[in-house]
């Protein structure tokens, strides 16, 4: 063999070794890929498997709940007025009565009362239906949240005061006028004289 | 020429090869951390979905809670007068 016939032989030779070693090496890390996507597509099919039907489910629930929150404004509204029941919901969550209520679009426009702060016997009211509600006693949270054979306790514990401990002197209702110390925003139109009405024509 | 021939094949097309082959073994290496990283957020997320099974619970206490609300609020309904007609 020529000298020039050795060296080609040579390169080829290691041409061919620089072949198989990469691609040997290609091939693993490619097996390794295959491997670790199987898996992927396991867990994906898994996820897929398990969330088909959160969608209806989700929708169910959703329905439920707007059908609950329609029962609900509708009852509100009918019983308090669109006025009160503004007032009931600012003062039960301040600040969303400027939301409004879903299925009546004008009660955004209401100013609310401040119901929460002036008309404690209506508050009470509220608070004993909330607790005597026969949804308490489906409460997961633990038991009934009012013993409904133990009078109204349980509603009158919900004030700052001491009435459940029945003392000689009640401390006094909650002052509203000119005179109380705590003063509300005043209707511009109060006090002002009243608007005199066209007279009839004979 | 012949010489020249097998200097070109040593000295250029060897490395050539070598250069290329090289860069395929990489590119196929760095795709392995990123393919087995997808596999474990995929089973993570996997198991995460195992809580969506309560779902049907929680279907069932809405279910129960609204119609609870409905018997209230028709019983409220009959109890409460209506609010008077605003003037």
């Amino acid at each position: 063999m020529s000298a020039v016939g050795a060296v080609f032989l040579v390169a080829v030779l290691l041409i061919v070794l620089a072949l198989v070693y990469f691609l040997v090496s290609t091939i693993v890390a490619l097996r390794r890929i295959t491997a670790g996507l199987d898996e992927v597509i396991a867990g994906v099919g898994e996820i897929v498997e398990k969330s088909a039907p959160v969608n209806d489910v989700v929708t169910a629930i959703n329905e439920q709940l707007d059908a609950g929150v329609d029962l609900l404004e509708g009852l509100l509204v009918k019983k308090a007025g669109m006025s009160d029941a503004m007032g009931l919901i600012e003062g039960a969550y301040p600040g969303a009565a400027a939301a409004g209520l879903r299925n009546f679009p004008e009660s955004t426009d209401v100013e609310a009362p401040r119901i929460g702060e002036i008309y404690t016997r209506g508050t009470l009211s509220l608070a004993r239906l909330g607790r005597e509600a026969p949804i308490a006693a489906l409460s997961p949270q633990g038991a009934v949240l009012r013993n409904v054979e133990g009078g109204s306790l349980a509603a009158r514990e919900l004030y700052p005061d001491v009435r459940h401990t029945s003392p000689e002197n009640l401390p006094r209702s909650p002052a509203i006028g000119v005179d109380a110390p705590d003063q509300y925003e005043r209707r511009d139109d109060i006090g002002a004289p009243r608007k005199r009405l066209p007279a009839r024509r004979p | 020429m012949l010489w020249l021939g097998a200097i070109v094949l040593l000295v250029v097309i060897v490395p050539v090869v070598v250069y290329l082959l090289n860069g395929v073994l990489q590119a196929a290496r760095s795709i392995v951390p990123a393919v087995e990283g997808i596999a474990a957020v995929a089973a993570a997320g996997s198991k995460d979905l195992d809580a969506a099974a309560l779902l049907l619970t929680t279907q069932d206490q809405v279910t129960q809670t609204v119609a609870g609300l409905a018997n209230y609020g028709g019983s409220l309904d009959v109890i409460l007068d209506d609010a008077e007609p605003a003037r």
